[in-house]
């Protein structure tokens, strides 16, 4: 749901691990692959990623989802490697395999034991060039496709809720449409549009392979030449910046769907970060985002959920890395008895306070807490340490920026936080969401007064 | 999007291990003085800690009539303890990075705490774990507020297809063995539950001498006996069994459908499936890898999703338990096709055991599971669950050891009879939300043919 995507990718952004140059090496093929590797010795496993810098924000309208339809397709085989060989090979070396489609990138990995690198770069850097795209294979993964956005979205309703929030939210800027695609899209994407995507994205040029593990960056570099090296770079098609113009006043609507309980969502347009050293606001917005919603007793659950017990649940989320703009969102559920209304009304009882009072020395050194341990903690994890190599890498930010990112999270101010929260949270910035439930007969439910309408 | 993320999830909630010519962590085991079971695994590669005390007091300790007590019990352990509010626990831990956590299922509670290895962090952090697990004190005020929120879930999850489905699969498998109840309840039965009953079922079910401790990372072995000590000397009696009633196999076949307006048909397939500690376990494992366990390459996965592009998602898995805990086999897909894909997906289970699996598809079988066993114990937080779950189902220490061989043991026809005796299509239990209209007309229960 993009809602624990929100929270996940803020978590990113806030508790960024301090990597440790000296393991980290990388090296840019004469192709323009770029190559980074993460030595990490603790276990004899290792994985892969290929990320390409081309997401569902690089897709034109009529034709979303191609992006993730693509990467399906990614996985129906070569000239070389027949239909579901790929898989078949991975899993006999006693890999886990799978992909990823964002608004900003496509990434794919692969983990397996660390003597099996040759077999991964040898599957991978096929299938970058060699893809075979048949349209009866095409027309069939639509259909999964299909099958996974009525899942995910359509019969979610709080996926639905943020998916139309996003359309509300961007007028011009592409992340308007959902990653999966419209519905209606999907209903008439071709092969053709497939085969487009895939030459004009697709290339050494427009990648970063990352590999982390139990690994010698010398043998990975030369084992990375050996199967990526003679793909050919392509030229790339020039890449529109578009950018969200202001909005101009607060914006309000309505999601029915069948459910028991409300969900409100408020969401601020917000900037991301830009350049890691000069920008400040995203680094300040984080630790906000921290200070309502980073722990168990950070203030929306504490006032919210467990004092005031006007909501059953509540949070707050922000991403400040991405390769568009952002958005900072509130949230909750109300509690039984407590209208979406009045919910709204103590959400914005606590905005006023970090506006009028900021926040505490307690409350900012509790999240930088959070910031130090987790930067120990996420070095359990060789897969994320990747992941946050190629996010980086893929959104216009580099790894090299994250020990400099780190040190500016931990010297926010609490002034600046005040700030933050005064500049951002205003209504005119404001897109309200109400997720209305309805009885699965699809009559409307009994809900309590003004629950339905709030203002 | 994660293409495949579905059959992640249900790949790794299978409770298999396997191993590879790598040396495996040195597991320690003793008995602390309370009485608790302890497993350790001494490691300094990260200068952080991680520590879970379970104990035999999921849902199936639950009875109809108080479901949800384990549940709530658990949940409100961190909730409130002797000189300390619930924000004074949050807040402790916070202030010092510490993350609280857990587990729960039908078999098992349990408590755990990530924490910095330094001094300061960890005496404080295993501190408040200490006060949680030995002195929680369920505030009246927490509980009423607690309960509200659990109904308001519970009654959310009654609109969701998936979890509508997942309750009538439980009652379909288990009918009135505690693993057919709601892991966290009923509404009515939940409204009715006092602080007393939190009281007593503590007191019963969270003693020192079925408390298993699981330590892994940055500490001395003297450092863990203390902390194993100190977690669990101040534990309540306890004194209630462990065991779980025996779970009786339903004796004809049932096919419910549950009207609901979503877009796609959840269909849920099966039966109970196969306990822990039961020898036919590896040939089930294996076997299930092949069927529907596999990701991409399982014969489920073929059929529905890659030769027909029926569904995203389409999977089977066994969930060992103390007593045989569900097979299942699951997939979501237009409505319109949901009978066509539920006979797709008999037909597969039903060729699956008449004919049993290839030598080829076994050996494939095999080099996934045996070549991919060191991704499953490349991190402290996995070599953790591994401690908990061979401490609470008393598996041998040389478990990890062991497995690759147990694996690579299994024949073809092992897998043959092993799926002949513990799954039996004529019995299985099928529920399917969401069903297409023209079916919704025919009434709720009927019986199922073959």
């Amino acid at each position: 749901m993009y809602k624990d995507l929100l929270k996940q990718i803020f978590i990113l952004a806030c508790f960024l691990p301090l990597l440790a140059h000296a393991e980290v090496f990388e090296k840019t093929l004469g192709n323009g692959l770029k190559v980074i590797v993460k030595e990490d010795h603790r276990a004899p496993v290792l994985v892969q990623q290929i990320w390409y810098r081309a997401g569902s924000m690089d897709e034109s309208s009529g034709t979303t989802g191609i992006a993730h339809v693509l990467e399906h397709m990614m996985f129906k085989g070569t000239k070389s490697v027949p239909q579901g060989e790929f898989s078949k090979r991975i899993a006999a070396a006693g890999g886990r395999e799978n992909a990823f489609t964002s608004y900003d990138y496509t990434a794919y990995f692969q983990q397996l034991h660390k003597d099996k690198l040759a077999l991964a770069m040898k599957l991978e850097s096929d299938r970058m060039h060699n893809l075979v795209l048949s349209e009866t294979e095409f027309n069939k993964e639509v259909q999964v496709v299909m099958e996974e956005r009525r899942m995910r979205t359509d019969d979610q309703p709080h996926a639905l809720l943020f998916e139309k929030l996003m359309a509300m939210a961007y007028q011009e800027h592409p992340y308007q449409h959902p990653i999966i695609g419209w519905m209606n899209d999907l209903n008439t994407l071709t092969v053709a549009d497939a085969r487009s995507w895939y030459k004009r994205w697709y290339a050494p040029n427009n990648a970063v392979l990352v590999v982390a593990g139990d690994v010698k960056a010398s043998e990975v570099f030369a084992l990375a030449q050996r199967y990526y090296g003679g793909i050919p770079s392509r030229a790339l098609p020039k890449r529109k910046t578009v950018s969200e113009p202001p909005q101009l006043g607060m914006k309000r609507f309505t999601v029915k769907a069948p459910a028991e309980l409300p969900l409100l969502v408020m969401a601020y347009h917000a900037p991301t970060l830009r350049d890691a050293q000069k920008d400040s606001m995203p680094y300040a917005l984080s630790v906000l985002a921290g200070v309502l919603d980073g722990n168990q007793s950070a203030r929306l659950n504490k006032i919210l959920v467990r004092e005031q017990q006007i909501a059953s649940s509540a949070g707050a989320g922000y991403d400040g890395t991405a390769r568009g703009p952002s958005l900072f969102t509130l949230e909750g559920t109300p509690s039984e008895g407590v209208s979406v209304a009045e919910l709204e009304a103590a959400l914005r009882e606590q905005i006023a306070l970090l506006a009028r009072e900021g926040v505490s020395p307690q409350e900012l050194a509790r999240v930088k807490a959070q910031v130090t341990a987790n930067e120990v903690y996420k070095r359990d994890s060789v897969f994320y340490q990747a992941m946050q190599i190629g996010q980086m890498e893929s959104i216009g930010l580099s790894y090299q920026d994250i020990p400099g990112m780190l040190s500016r999270l931990q010297a926010v101010t609490a002034q600046q936080v005040q700030d933050a929260a005064r500049e951002i949270l205003k209504d005119d910035n404001l897109i309200v969401a109400v997720l209305e439930p309805q009885a699965l007969s699809g009559k409307p439910k009994r809900v309590n007064e003004g629950a339905i309408h709030a203002r | 999007m994660h293409a495949k993320l579905i059959v992640a999830v249900a790949t790794s909630l299978i409770l298999g291990v396997t191993t590879a010519a790598h040396a495996n962590p040195i597991i320690q085991h003793w008995q602390a003085p309370s009485g608790a079971q302890v497993y350790f695994v001494e490691n300094h590669d990260l200068p952080m800690l991680d520590v879970a005390v379970n104990f035999p007091a999921g849902s199936g300790f639950d009875t109809e009539d108080k479901s949800g007590l384990a549940g709530l019990t658990h949940a409100l352990l961190e909730l409130g303890a002797e000189g300390m509010s619930e924000d004074d626990i949050a807040r402790q831990l916070a202030d010092i990075g510490a993350q609280l956590g857990g587990y729960f299922d039908a078999d098992r509670a349990s408590v755990a705490v990530r924490t910095l290895s330094s001094r300061a962090e960890r005496d404080e952090a295993l501190a408040v774990l200490a006060r949680v697990l030995q002195r929680p004190l369920f505030p009246e005020t927490v509980l009423a507020r607690e309960k509200m929120r659990l109904i308001a879930a519970l009654k959310e999850a009654e609109t969701k297809p998936e979890s509508i489905a997942a309750k009538a699969f439980g009652k379909a498998v288990f009918g009135a063995h505690p693993y057919g109840l709601s892991a966290s309840g009923e509404i009515a039965s939940v409204e009715k539950l006092q602080r007393s009953d939190l009281d007593a079922f503590y007191s019963a079910h969270y003693g020192a001498k079925s408390a298993v401790v699981a330590l892994m990372g940055d500490i001395s072995r003297a450092e863990a006996e203390n902390i194993a000590q100190n977690l669990t000397a101040q534990l309540p009696p306890g004194g209630a069994s462990s065991e779980i009633a025996q779970v009786v196999l339903q004796s004809s076949a049932s096919k419910l459908l549950i009207p609901h307006p979503a877009t796609q048909s959840h269909i849920l397939i099966g039966a109970p499936g196969v306990s822990r500690n039961d020898a036919d376990y590896f040939p089930l494992y294996v076997g299930n890898y092949i069927l529907g366990g596999g990701g991409f390459v399982s014969r489920l996965m073929q059929e529905v999703r890659e030769k027909r592009g029926m569904a995203y998602s389409v999977y089977s898995y066994f969930m060992p338990m103390q007593q045989p805990g569900a097979f299942q086999i699951g997939l979501q897909t237009r409505k319109d096709q949901a009978e066509e894909a539920l006979l797709l997906v008999n037909k597969t289970l039903r060729d699956f055991i008449e004919r049993g699996v290839s030598e080829k598809e076994l050996t494939a079988a095999k080099q996934n599971i045996i070549n991919g066993f060191p991704l499953r114990i490349d991190s402290n937080k996995k070599i953790l669950d591994y401690l908990s779950a061979i401490g609470f189902y008393r598996l041998p220490l040389s478990y990890l050891d062991d497995f690759p061989a147990r694996i690579n043991k299994v024949t073809v026809a092992d897998i043959s009879a092993a799926f002949r005796r513990k799954v039996n299509p004529d019995v299985m239990a099928t529920v399917i939300v969401g069903a297409p209209e023209e079916i919704n007309k025919t009434g709720h229960t009927e019986g199922a043919g073959k």
